[in-house]
């Protein structure tokens, strides 16, 4: 391994370069500890990886297949695309790797409630699932803005017992959501886990919420070897968090020859302001518990986020991720509403499958780095999520009645 | 050298008594509506005052404070007008400290933002999201510029970690009375007492209580163990109710001379 692939696997008390680390009111600390040493155990405690593994096997439907858009392949300067479907997983979205495993955690801690922050709904729904599964008490944080854009997903939570509670403060989206659960989980952190989300937010979250989604970059390697017979040119991911990114990137990070290319959200673009490309447009500061990039002003005041997908309208990004950036590692771009559009209405018509809004940002980007890279280049994407909660948005951006 | 914040301490302690602090959001409720809240504040009785700097996303904080904050922010609210409104306090002759999430003091430059603080006679900063492990180059920044950093501590604080942190803390240890957020509560949390008590056991500096004082009654309560008594949301909300201006500077002043009775009374 080179010093840079060396690099890009440390991580030191939860910091990762500069970034990451614990910014949080001295409440939660007793609470992140626990939560750290609970994970630390789990991770090579054989009753708790037998549990994780069975019910990924029975529930989740993992291994999750990789499919290749021959057809889009078309669009994407005729180089091979393979698709990592974690669209099939039960839910519907890789979220559901996290949540099942921060919910085995949360019974180990002896907590009975679970809070949980959503922009598109799909984490939120997954929450809600794990909650009814294990018989957790479970309250869904989301901002106003967000209930309307993703309302499918609102009754989905309502309908799998969870209470979803609008959050009116600042943006009324994914950042307010999370100072709203930051809030509930200072005042109840003695009977709540707060099922943070992403790879973002106080140590251990990062590194957690990664190792709980790294599987998808650990069976996508195995079967794009057996598939093409090597490795990748390009594994690439949307990236608003960052979660289903750094989960389909870390197992290729220490091979030097595979690109990892993360897709940020333009929204209109990334020179209008109205965007959510936190890496392509932001800079360090400190947010949501801990140091990465961040949109904000000169006063370190946190800009609203702008994107079409509810999913990637962060303003934040995990700390994993602007390390990577750094040290280049990993690249990262930004895909506008439009040309994210496009790529979701071509994968639709193409192949038979609707992506989530937020995936069709790494198919955007995929059609370009295909032109790149031309027709002999293999390159791995993560379908992170379905289209369904889409549906509406989609139908109105393409002016199809309802 | 001490700060204006630890000789006050000083002279509660030797006047036996506890010391009222008021905090007061920078630009809240416009920024010459804050400079004359200070002034409310003074006249009314107040020992120290906190300025506020309004944030974005402000975890710490209750409904009350985030929307003294939010308009705060609307009125773009940033550094400049923070240390202005601090200077206004400490040209009063009052102590006078900043409460901060620490991105904007990243953003303006660690160093420089305790030198500022001081440069306008502030005794120093009290950062409710740093937590020590992140706090070497504040540290550093605030021995440079011989001001306070002011800690919180909550219930939840273990002993050993309530060692490290108030090692870390000169001016006063704030300590939250509760599991939550700012606001004003019914009654003052039964799990004050104990956690001042495990407080002393580690550090000779001064302990002050925040979070739910917002009557006489509660600052008395309080002040019968603490050396000092924290408000703030008790006053926003004076200003929030009001219909004009100068009547919510005249609520200010009532409770604030109300409070200072209060911090007299609880020994």
């Amino acid at each position: 391994m080179t010093t840079t692939a060396e690099n890009a696997l440390a991580e030191i008390a939860g910091h990762f370069g500069p970034y990451g680390g614990r910014f949080v009111p001295e409440a939660l600390i007793g609470a992140l500890e626990e939560l750290d040493a609970a994970r630390i155990f789990a991770q090579t405690d054989p009753t708790f990886i037998a549990e994780l593994a069975e019910l990924h096997r029975t529930y989740t439907g993992r291994p999750s297949i990789i499919t290749e858009a021959k057809r889009f392949a078309e669009h994407a300067g005729g180089a091979r695309i393979l698709l990592k479907r974690e669209d099939l997983n039960h839910t519907g979205s890789h979220k559901i790797n996290n949540v099942l495993g921060q919910a085995l955690l949360t019974k180990r801690m002896g907590k009975k409630r679970i809070i949980a922050e959503t922009g598109a709904g799909q984490h939120g729904v997954a929450s809600a699932t794990a909650a009814a599964l294990m018989g957790l008490d479970c309250v869904v944080y989301m901002g106003e803005e967000d209930t309307r854009r993703q309302s499918l997903n609102v009754a989905r939570m309502k309908l799998l017992g969870a209470e979803v509670i609008p959050v009116t403060s600042g943006s009324r989206t994914l950042k307010d959501a999370i100072n709203e659960a930051m809030r509930d989980w200072v005042t109840n952190v003695e009977t709540t886990h707060y099922m943070l989300g992403t790879v973002a937010g106080p140590h251990p979250f990062p590194s957690m919420v990664r190792d709980f989604h790294k599987i998808i970059g650990e069976e996508s390697r195995e079967q794009v070897l057996a598939l093409t017979g090597r490795l990748p040119d390009a594994v690439m991911a949307c990236v608003g968090g960052g979660s289903n990114a750094i989960g389909i990137f870390h197992r290729f990070i220490s091979d030097e020859s595979v690109r990892l290319i993360g897709l940020e959200a333009a929204g209109d673009g990334v020179e209008t302001g109205r965007h959510a490309a936190t890496i392509t447009g932001g800079s360090p500061g400190v947010l949501h518990g801990n140091r990465t990039y961040v949109l904000q002003d000169a006063n370190g005041q946190t800009i609203e986020s702008h994107s079409i997908s509810a999913g990637l309208d962060y303003p934040g990004v995990g700390p994993e991720h602007a390390y990577l950036h750094d040290i280049g590692r990993a690249e990262y771009r930004a895909v506008t509403d439009t040309e994210a559009m496009e790529a979701f209405s071509i994968l639709s018509k193409t192949e038979g499958i609707i992506p989530a809004i937020e995936t069709a940002h790494a198919l955007a980007g995929a059609m370009q780095v295909g032109k790149e890279l031309g027709p002999d280049a293999i390159i791995l994407i993560n379908l992170s999520g379905r289209g369904d909660k889409d549906v509406q948005t989609a139908a109105q951006y393409f002016g199809i009645p309802l | 050298m001490s700060t204006p914040l630890e000789t006050l301490f000083t002279t509660v302690r030797s006047e036996n008594r506890a010391a009222l602090i008021a905090y007061i959001p920078a630009g809240f409720p416009t920024q010459e509506g804050c400079k004359k809240v200070i002034q409310a504040f003074v006249d009314g009785g107040v020992d120290a005052i906190e300025i506020g700097f309004p944030y974005s996303d402000p975890v710490m904080d209750g409904p009350t404070i985030q929307a003294a904050a939010d308009r705060a922010l609307s009125q773009g609210t940033g550094a400049k007008e923070v240390f202005e409104a601090l200077k206004h306090a400490t040209d009063l002759g009052v102590p006078a400290v900043v409460m901060t999430y620490w991105n904007p003091i990243e953003k303006y430059g660690v160093e420089k933002f305790a030198q500022a603080i001081s440069d306008n006679g502030g005794s120093g900063v009290i950062t409710p999201d740093l937590t020590i492990e992140e706090s070497a180059a504040w540290t550093a920044a605030v021995a440079q510029s011989e001001i306070n950093s002011i800690y919180v501590v909550a219930p939840s604080t273990k002993d050993a970690r309530l060692a490290s942190v108030t090692d870390h803390c000169s001016g006063f240890v704030y300590a939250a009375s509760l599991m939550g957020v700012t606001g004003t509560r019914t009654s003052v949390s039964s799990g004050a007492p104990d956690l001042v008590a495990r407080i002393r056991k580690s550090t000779d500096t001064a302990v002050a209580v925040g979070l739910g004082v917002s009557t006489r009654e509660q600052a008395k309560g309080v002040a019968g163990y603490a050396d000092g008594v924290i408000v703030g949301s008790a006053f926003i909300n004076k200003l929030l109710e009001s219909e004009d201006e100068a009547s919510g500077l005249i609520a200010v002043r009532e409770l604030a001379s109300q409070l200072a009775q209060g911090v007299r009374e609880g020994r």
